[in-house]
């Protein structure tokens, strides 16, 4: 990891997300107010002393739900990029070395599910069963996964072509063996690159689920903020900047760490940032339904979806 | 003893034979060389032999290794055999290694999978096979990157994979043509200190008629896929018979060797006679000479010193 610190994008990535972190867990032994609190009394206070980024219209503070709101960005964030990983590593290792028949039939369906977009599937998701951070996390999780099975196939692929494979094979390795001592290391740092990508990609479809009203009303949310302030923004522009502001530095953040990690981690992979872009292209895709979402419903909001 | 017996081995990849009824013995601790022109099915042959014929491929024939069938037996089954009876070195040494995996574990992983020794005696063990090639410095090879060893160095850790488990038959496929002429020398003299040390039979893959009268006694002629001359590499350079070969042989004279120098099978072919020590090999300069006792010291490490400073990977 020592690696990100090589870079401008690593180091500036990195801090933001160890600021996000570090935001979440002092969520944990510290909030100045209780953030579901209603106060009409004091609504739409000004930044002060008392209320940093100040108050909503319900008279609820503003910095404790950007500081609460971060746990369910992190959560969801790491729960999709768990989810991510196994899926993309099961279906695209599974799909490279099975016999050629089922590898097929797997990358096959792996096509029809990414044509499937996430957001979709996420509001199928949440449909079906009930709307909670799992579920949400489990569409995001499984809609950057079969994307990430592509590019993990692909990368086995180029990888089963090497004379090591061979030499791994005239030793006595088996399968498995190979799998996880040849192919699993040599696939590593593009699928840790993938993986930040997709947790960027996670923070911006929480938001964008979260404002759509996917996820419980009880749990604090950037995205449900974002919407909740979107009603008023003509009259009280200043909020909804907060909540924009924090979605924009996490996203950007972990785009940044995937851009330190894949210049850094493996010099190999210099100069190869063309071929290992689908799940990064789809990080703008959803970037740009969710911008197309959030600015479309406040659209004099300086701040919020801009600059990404 | 017969160790390997190959009889009338045929891989037709497609429509094309590749290789053409190929038949041939090696006893135990034996020699045997295969040399042919560029396609001429050689590596085919080798990888029949350990069950590493692309699935394309469709072999017939049969292959006995200490009397038993190998041919159409399971994946699993031969993986077994694989780098524990039967090893081999590759061709390319810059990439028959994992680039990502450290040197020690490269070096164990024979000994892990087939001795199912543990972690540290694998660390152990990868640290001695170092000293055996005589890779310097081992203790710092053991935690080294194949990127960051010279290719010399490289083919020294695959030799070591490659003998980890001391097989009983090892086959080389070009294993020195990767290298420049002096590392070659060197790489080809640890291999043969070290086969002899340990009574493994060699089966020897080159196109460089000079280099197999190094190593083995006995030379197969493979054209198209099928064995065109065999016999005692000596008699083949003196009086070789199929015009094929006798090309090569002149190729031989006029391209690898000084005017000076002659063709002439050295110590190596003839090691199974341990009397013969001291020969200084011809082609190599008297710095790469082998040492007297190279080929008949058990001792580890007494592999010719290496020579190679770091090369990179410039070769
Ligand atoms: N996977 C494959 N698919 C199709 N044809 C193949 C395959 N592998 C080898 N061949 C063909 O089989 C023939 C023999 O190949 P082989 O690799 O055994 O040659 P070789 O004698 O080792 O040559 P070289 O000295 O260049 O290594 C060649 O004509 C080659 O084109
Ligand atoms: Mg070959």
């Amino acid at each position: 990891m020592k690696h990100v610190w090589r870079s401008w994008p690593g180091r500036i990535g990195s801090v933001i997300i160890a600021g996000v972190v570090l935001l979440a867990l002092l969520s944990l032994v510290w909030q100045p107010y209780d953030p579901n609190k209603i106060t009409p009394r004091e609504k739409w206070l000004p930044m002060s002393g008392a209320h940093w980024f100040g108050t909503d219209g319900g008279g609820k503070d503003l910095f404790t739900q950007v500081l609460v709101g971060s746990r369910t960005t992190l959560l969801v964030a790491l729960f999709s990029v768990v989810i991510a990983g196994v899926v993309g590593l099961t279906f695209g290792i599974l799909s490279a070395i099975a016999p050629r028949w089922l590898g097929e039939a797997i990358a096959h369906l792996i096509d029809v599910l990414i044509a499937l977009p996430t957001l979709v599937l996420a509001l199928v998701l949440v449909a079906a069963l009930k709307g909670s951070l799992w579920t949400v996390s489990l569409a995001i999780g499984f809609g950057s996964g079969v994307i990430l099975a592509r590019v993990v196939r692909a990368e086995v692929e180029r990888v089963m072509t090497n004379d090591y494979m061979l030499a791994a094979d005239a030793a006595g390795s088996s399968t498995w063996r190979t799998v996880w001592r040849h192919i699993v290391p040599n696939i590593g740092s593009t699928v840790i690159v993938q993986l930040s990508l997709i947790a960027a990609l996670a923070v911006l479809a929480e938001a964008a689920l979260s404002y759509l009203g996917l996820t419980p009303v009880s749990t604090p949310s950037w995205g449900r903020m974002i919407q909740g302030l979107q009603q008023t923004v003509t009259v009280h522009p200043r909020a909804i900047i907060f909540p924009g502001l924090a979605v924009v530095l996490a996203t950007l953040g972990f785009n940044l760490v995937g851009d330190g990690l894949r210049d850094a981690i493996d010099p190999r992979l210099r100069g190869r940032t063309a071929d290992i872009s689908p799940a990064f292209t789809s990080v703008v895709v959803v970037d740009d339904i969710a911008r197309g979402h959030i600015a479309g419903a406040g659209h004099s909001a300086p701040g919020d979806g801009e600059g990404l | 003893m017969t160790l390997l017996e190959v009889s009338d081995l045929t891989v037709r990849i497609g429509e094309t034979t590749v290789v053409d009824g190929v038949s041939f013995t090696i006893d135990g601790g034996e020699r045997v060389g295969i040399i042919g022109e560029s396609g001429s099915g050689k590596t085919l042959t080798a990888l029949s032999i350990i069950g590493l014929a692309p699935d394309e491929a469709q072999i017939t024939g049969s292959i006995l290794l200490d009397g038993q069938e190998l041919l159409g037996r399971s994946d699993r089954d031969l993986a077994v055999l694989r780098g524990d009876r039967v090893a081999m070195v590759f061709q390319n040494p810059l990439t028959s290694l994992n680039p990502v995996m450290k040197i020690g574990r490269q070096i164990a992983e024979p000994l892990r999978l087939h001795r199912g020794i543990g972690r540290n005696d694998a660390a152990a063990a990868a640290l001695e096979l170092c000293k055996r090639v005589g890779l310097p410095d081992p203790e710092r090879a053991v935690n080294a990157y194949p990127h960051q060893l010279s290719g010399g160095q490289r083919q020294r850790v695959g030799i070591a994979i490659a003998l980890a488990c001391r097989p009983a038959l090892l086959i080389a496929d070009e294993p020195t043509t990767a290298l420049d002429v002096t590392v070659q020398a060197e790489v080809l003299a640890l291999l043969d200190a070290l086969i002899v040390d340990q009574g493994t039979a060699l089966l020897f893959i080159t196109h460089d008629i000079a280099l197999i009268s190094q190593v083995a006694r006995r030379l197969l002629v493979m054209r198209h896929g099928a064995i065109v001359e065999r016999g005692d590499v000596a008699d083949l350079i003196d009086r070789p018979e199929d015009p094929y070969t006798a090309a090569l042989v002149t190729a031989a004279r006029r391209t690898t060797l000084d005017d000076t120098d002659e063709l002439v099978p050295s110590a190596a072919a003839g090691v199974a006679q341990p009397g013969r020590e001291g020969v200084v090999r011809p082609g190599t300069d008297p710095g790469t000479a082998v040492p007297p006792d190279a080929h008949i010291d058990a001792e580890p490490g007494v592999g010719p010193a290496p020579r190679e400073v770091d090369r990179g990977t410039a070769h």
